[in-house]
């Protein structure tokens, strides 16, 4: 996994409440794989291309200050609805690296993790403070960093945010989580035998057994 | 003498393996369920060299990419293949598979209770959002991404960060033509789309007590369209009953041990929730959504709403856009909303339970749309047709199809086309969700019904049912 330390780049709005994760990569491209040349278009298709495949000019991604934007700031419950982390694979594949927010759907939150991508929560003010100076200046950026926990706004004001010690780690050293995790594999053992005793109804019975 | 718990808490606590820092917590996870759609975190862990820890604990069916028509399970080569590869990564793992042409084969979600896999006291986690279905058992059940999905193959743990608890409270009896779907979009409607985020919901209440399990997955099944990624209902009598027997489920000299920790599981009088929500029953009518977001419901007798009404910029143009997308102007009758197709179906509306309400409106009846009935395993389509409710929707002219995920995800070709307007009982209305310009308007199984024999949103209790 990439790691994640600090990202200065432009900014795009996303006024939209409840921006759901079949907004961000319909279903029907869900069965594509990642690698596949055309991955990017898929990111917030059926709003950014009408049905010939042209781009609608009136989306945000379509104008030119907005196209080198790598964060996205965003609205309330963003990322909601379908688990589907092509929707983190998708922003990632156009180079988006972070995501803010006053609150995000708890599975894309989760997913972002993964990939790289951090996840920031602030006031609904200072998101909103935030999204007016990127469309009075388009093309404005701000900074995202994670070892001092701050989002410097264009206008230089600083935003400081709360992240997990966990994850804060997991994302500046970009590491494996499940080789981490297999670091526990002892105390995965030992919890499994006390499981064993304690509620061994918790393992189905074998078909036909 | 320690303060009163949560069920949640006792949950969380027994499946804690390891804590972690800023309150994570390396959970360990009783049961696994997979599909066709999280094929991508078996070719990673293959390509690393890792094996599935519990092949035991892990369960398998196809539903989100088959077609539901009889006789052709796949629309093309690209998700044949996905099928495939499912059954071959099962296979060599030694994971048991409900696969194409299997009775048992069915929804995910569906068929972990129906085959007893889904029970009290567990962690449950799967690749889908709609995994807080099983919590409805007194389960701690969440939907996870690819990349955790692969964690659990792996090593059958996950790191969580523990969420706050939320507890929703509906009391009393619900009026004639209300149920359970009602009941959850009335509570989405109040505490909102984004209400739950970073909260496990217990919902509770003499209406929850009051619900067979087909009803309170129906509830819980939703949990996500409010937020949240766990909901979760005490178990009681009702529970035990309906697990009891089941292929998967304890048995033996295991049931009695189960049952005793099943029934020390709910939460104690005093435990403290970080929020608490109350509805009365008596204020929930039939409801149907207008937007595109869960969140946009209404008693079927309302109005449209107006975005001029609203004083706050960005509720007002999110509603605006809603009601453009939907083709709706502000202020019409929702009874005057026509539709052009009507689905029953998917996680949230496709048990027995469910088809026998539909069935009691359609009965006698006919269609004037088209309308499909898609039960949720190949078995709940045995048990309806041993009723004879197959009869009752094929005389009343809708189609009567097989089990799977079908005309909810828009992922597998069934698909409505673009400004086609669908009463669904599905669990979303978001924009392009059952195809592109597709517009979709959430209510119950009779609700739909009664929208199928009428071709317009319709109060089901003014067709006497």
């Amino acid at each position: 996994m990439e790691p994640f330390t600090r990202v200065t780049a432009v900014g795009l709005p996303i006024d939209l409440l409840n921006v759901d994760t079949d907004r961000v990569i319909p279903a029907r491209f869900l069965r594509k794989d990642r690698n596949v040349p055309d991955y990017a278009r898929y990111l917030f298709h059926d709003v950014r291309f009408d049905a010939a495949g042209a781009e609608r000019p009136e989306f945000i991604l379509n104008q030119t200050p907005y196209r080198a934007a790598r964060i996205v700031v965003a609205a309330e419950n963003f990322g909601c609805g379908s688990s589907r982390e092509a929707a983190v694979w998708v922003l990632a594949a156009n180079g988006f690296r972070s995501v803010i927010a006053q609150s995000l759907g708890d599975i894309f939150h989760q997913n972002c993790f993964k990939n790289g991508l951090l996840p920031v929560i602030l006031p609904a003010e200072a998101v909103a403070g935030l999204r007016r100076q990127l469309h009075e200046r388009p093309g404005a950026t701000l900074t995202v960093d994670l070892e001092t926990q701050t989002v410097t706004a264009p206008d230089g004001a600083q935003h400081r945010f709360e992240v997990d010690a966990f994850r804060k780690e997991m994302l500046l050293t970009g590491r494996d989580e499940i080789g981490l995790t297999l670091g526990f594999e002892s105390k995965i053992v030992e919890f499994e035998a006390r499981h064993a005793r304690e509620m061994a109804w918790t393992v189905p019975p074998r078909p036909g057994t | 003498m320690s303060a009163p718990r949560t069920m949640f808490e006792k949950i969380w606590t027994r499946h804690v393996v390891a804590e972690g820092p800023g309150g994570h917590a390396l959970l360990y996870i009783d049961r696994h369920l997979l599909h066709e759609g999280t094929t991508a975190a078996f070719g990673r862990l293959a390509r690393s060299g890792r094996r599935v820890r519990r092949p035991d604990l892990s369960f398998a069916t196809a539903d989100h990419y088959l077609l539901t028509s009889p006789g052709t399970p796949t629309s093309d080569a690209e998700t044949r293949g996905m099928v495939e590869a499912l059954g071959r990564y099962t296979a060599d793992q030694g994971i048991l598979y409900f696969d194409v042409g299997d009775p048992r084969r069915g929804i995910v979600h569906i068929i972990g209770p129906e085959q007893g896999l889904t029970v009290p006291g567990i962690t449950l986690v799967c690749g889908d959002s709609h995994t807080a279905t099983h919590g409805a058992f007194g389960a701690l059940a969440f939907g996870i991404g690819s990349s955790e999905v692969e964690h659990v193959l792996a090593t059958q743990t996950l790191w969580q960060k523990k969420p706050q608890t939320m507890r929703i409270s509906v009391e009393g009896r619900l009026a004639q033509g209300v149920n359970a779907k009602d009941v959850i979009l009335a509570i989405i409607a109040k505490i909102g789309a984004g209400g739950g985020v970073r909260h496990a919901i217990e919902y509770a209440g003499s209406t929850i007590r009051g619900m067979s399990m087909d009803e309170r997955m129906t509830v819980c099944n939703m949990s996500i369209e409010a937020g949240a990624r766990a909901g979760m209902i005490a178990p009681d009598e009702t529970t035990f009953a309906y697990i009891q027997g089941r292929p998967l489920a304890p048995a033996g000299e295991a049931w009695p041990k189960a049952l005793a920790h099943w029934k020390a599981l709910p939460s104690e009088p005093g435990a403290v929730f970080d929020r608490e929500v109350q509805l009365a029953a008596s204020e929930i009518a039939p409801t149907v959504t207008w937007g595109t977001s869960p969140q946009d419901a209404l008693p079927i007798t309302a109005r449209v709403p107006d975005p001029a009404a609203i004083t706050d910029p960005g509720r007002r143009e999110s509603m605006t856009r809603a009601l453009a997308y939907m083709g709706l102007n502000p202020g019409m009758p929702l009874s005057d909303v026509m539709v052009n197709r009507v689905f029953i179906g998917s996680c949230t509306n496709s048990r027995l339970d469910d088809l026998r309400a539909a069935a009691r409106v359609a009965k006698g009846r006919r269609v004037v749309v088209p309308a499909w009935v898609v039960p949720g395993s190949g078995l709940i389509k045995r048990a309806a047709e041993a009723e004879g409710l197959d009869r009752v929707f094929l005389d009343a002219g809708f189609e009567w199809r097989e089990a799977g995920c079908s005309m909810c995800v828009g992922m597998n070709g069934e698909t409505a086309a673009a400004g086609e307007r669908v009463a669904s009982t599905s669990n979303r209305n978001f924009e392009g969700r059952q195809g592109k310009g597709a517009r979709t308007h959430l209510m119950s199984p009779a609700m739909a019904a009664a929208a199928a024999v009428t071709g317009k949103l319709t109060d089901v209790r003014t067709l006497g049912a």
